[in-house]
């Protein structure tokens, strides 16, 4: 009858209207249930070894390790699960928990497209009706997501209130939700929001960290020096770091810093000195927000590092100094991109270009006996329209003005 | 004391009426006219709605009017200045509606001194379960302010009566899932709900969500205390202007 809560340090909490309450409940005790079960865990891995690429392999990127004449340098390969990024892990666990629960709907909200595009992929999988809120200034800048999520058979609805990005998505689920509960469940994309959602979303993103763990042991035959993770949410570095909260290893955050952490113009909640604690969309963690409480907008070249708030267990790991934060500059990242790009023929995309623009600047601070992990959390190359974009690549503008000619004509 | 100026209040009148605007929109000069409006047409009290840039339990209507009142400069001190000045001038009790990250920043304790020191009754926050309100629950007891708290369909009687204990002057019934603004029917199933809430406590009953009509409110009477007014008096204010809302209310009862 009480509502369950769990804090992190000081953040974390459920902060949750009325309405919902019964509805955390249920799904916390499901989620509790689920956790308990032995069999549970099995169905999820043996679900994502057969419907996706799980385990997803550790590359070692031998040419950037010449390159940079440091550390070894390994990446964990997470873009090369279905869909093109970490999320789907996440998507289908909740989709198993709706299925224990007994729900035949399912909403999420989406920034750049990928939560929808992985849940309505979930969605279509297990039969489940879908709905996905997206910013209106997201549906427009993001129509390759908005046209695979449509196909997949989601509603796609754009937000037409607040900054119309995904924190305005967020809340637009949550009334949806707060309408719909019986038979609707939330599909929250990161380490974010009430209990259970932050414990819930690093429990199955974990997953990449124990399998992390033994391949890096398995081929380079001890631990790594350091693991870097790009931090939106927070649930790719949670997976990750997971792996190695008992280990010797430092684990490295990189947020957006955007246009540099001077102008402002940035998503750094936790590396920056402009996060602020504070409660909103259901918990408490560093906000990017104004003295008296309102939200900021935020800046990213990466639309899924660019939000507000970040996961309370991070926050909590930054008070008590396990993580290391750090923030990577647009410019920075797409250097990082490229490098990538031509010395491993390997497409991070953006927000996990964060995390190899850290390692990079970071690399000569190494020795050669060092060992680098960087998640490559998800793919770039179906983020065309936006990388090239962000390359303002000339002969790309003319395909696409040629393109739209020819729709016209 | 919010508590038996209902009780009196409803000792000459079967209904109560209480309306919700959100300050500073369209502008905090509009707001003063809207509430002098709202009381001389015999509202009982009012919720005074500072604006936040998540308000996740509204509807669109008063989703809107926060983002235009942020949009137009208004701060929580310009809000907080506006609040004491209704409460001195008029003798309706005034409560703030806020979402609860307002208070936190603000500092909790300081907010809670602060709505002593303007005059206000109480104060209906929507995020802040009493499970993690200790710090704002002590405060407003402290200053024996009144924390409204909320009921809803989905509340069972165990969790209405163990939640009750943490409210003072009236507990606030939420009458269908949902947001603010959108349709309620006002069938027998709301009868029942209410019915469930009386069961839980002791308390006067308020209810929110959806009240638009004369006949909505005539279907309360008996069944709570208090009729709450919140988006339907924004949208015949920006389709009518200011001057339409008293006449609105008027006609209510």
């Amino acid at each position: 009858m009480m509502i369950e809560r769990r804090y992190y340090g000081e953040f974390g909490g459920a902060y949750i209207p009325e309405i919902l309450v019964s509805t955390f409940e249920q799904l916390a005790a499901a989620f509790r249930e689920a956790k308990n079960d032995p069999h549970f865990w099995t169905e999820y891995v043996n679900l994502l070894s057969t419907y996706s690429c799980r385990p997803t392999p550790v590359t070692w990127a031998e040419n950037l390790t010449r390159h940079w004449g440091g550390p070894r340098i390994y990446i964990k390969r997470e873009d090369l699960n279905h869909t093109g990024a970490h999320k789907l892990n996440n998507v289908m666990g909740q989709g198993l928990l709706v299925k224990r629960m007994g729900k035949s709907r399912v909403i999420a909200e989406t920034g750049a497209g990928q939560h929808g595009v992985a849940t309505a992929t979930m969605a279509a999988k297990f039969g489940f009706s879908c709905t996905i809120y997206m910013g209106e200034v997201d549906v427009a800048r993001q129509r390759p997501n908005v046209f695979w999520m449509e196909r997949l058979g989601a509603r796609v609805i754009p937000v037409r209130d607040g900054t119309r990005i995904l924190k305005d998505a967020i809340n637009e689920a949550f009334r949806d939700w707060a309408t719909r509960m019986d038979d609707t469940h939330y599909v929250l994309g990161t380490a974010c929001g009430a209990h259970p959602f932050p414990e819930m979303v690093s429990y199955f993103q974990s997953i990449i960290g124990q399998e992390a763990r033994r391949q890096i042991v398995d081929r380079a035959g001890r631990l790594p020096t350091r693991v870097y993770a790009c931090v939106g949410g927070g649930s790719n570095a949670l997976g990750i770091f997971s792996g190695f909260w008992d280990d010797p290893v430092e684990l490295v955050g990189v947020e957006a810093g955007g246009r540099g952490l001077a102008t402002g113009r940035h998503a750094s909640r936790l590396a920056s000195q402009d996060g602020t604690p504070g409660v909103a969309q259901g918990y408490k963690t560093y906000f990017l927000q104004d003295s008296e409480g309102q939200m900021k907008e935020t800046h990213s070249v990466a639309a899924g590092l660019d939000y507000v708030g970040v996961s309370p267990i991070l926050a909590a790991l930054r008070q008590e100094g396990r993580v290391r934060f750090e923030a990577a500059t647009d410019q920075e990242v797409l250097e990082a991109f490229s490098l990538t790009l031509a010395k491993e023929g390997l497409i991070p995309a953006l927000e996990s270009s964060h995390a190899f623009a850290q390692a990079f600047k970071e690399a000569s601070d190494l020795g050669k006996d060092d060992i680098i992990l960087i998640n490559q959390s998800g793919r770039g190359d179906k983020d065309i329209f936006t990388i090239a974009d962000a390359f303002s690549d000339p002969e790309w503008n003319k395909f696409i003005q040629r393109k739209a000619e020819e729709n016209h004509a | 004391m919010l508590e038996s100026y209902l009780r009196n209040r409803l000792d000459e009148k079967d209904i109560l009426l209480m309306t919700h605007i959100v300050l500073g929109y369209p502008s905090l000069a509009d707001s003063l006219r809207i509430v002098e409006a709202m009381v001389e047409a015999g509202v009982d009290l009012m919720e005074l709605q500072i604006p936040f840039s998540e308000p996740t339990a509204d509807g669109p209507v008063i989703v809107r009017a926060n983002q235009r009142a942020l949009g137009a400069g208004t701060t929580v001190e310009d809000c907080l200045k506006l609040a004491e000045t209704v409460a001195h001038t008029y003798a309706i009790p005034f409560l703030i509606m806020s979402y609860y990250n307002i208070l936190f920043r603000y500092g909790v304790r300081r907010f809670v001194t602060a709505m002593a020191h303007d005059g206000l009754r109480g104060a209906i926050i929507p995020d802040l379960p009493p499970e993690e309100g200790g710090e704002y629950l002590d405060a407003m007891q402290a200053h024996n302010l009144a924390p409204i708290l909320i009921f809803s369909p989905t509340t069972a009687l165990a969790r209405m009566r163990y939640i009750a204990t943490f409210g003072r002057g009236f507990i606030y019934c939420v009458a269908r899932k949902g947001v603010t603004g959108a349709h309620t029917d006002f069938s027998e199933d709301l009868a029942a709900y209410l019915r469930r809430c009386r069961e839980a406590t002791s308390l006067p009953l308020a209810l929110g969500f959806g009240i638009k009509a004369k006949a909505d409110i005539d279907f309360l009477k008996g069944k709570v205390d208090i009729a709450v007014l919140g988006s339907q008096t924004i949208r015949i204010m920006e389709a009518e202007g200011i001057g339409a809302v008293g006449d609105f209310i008027r006609r209510l009862r």
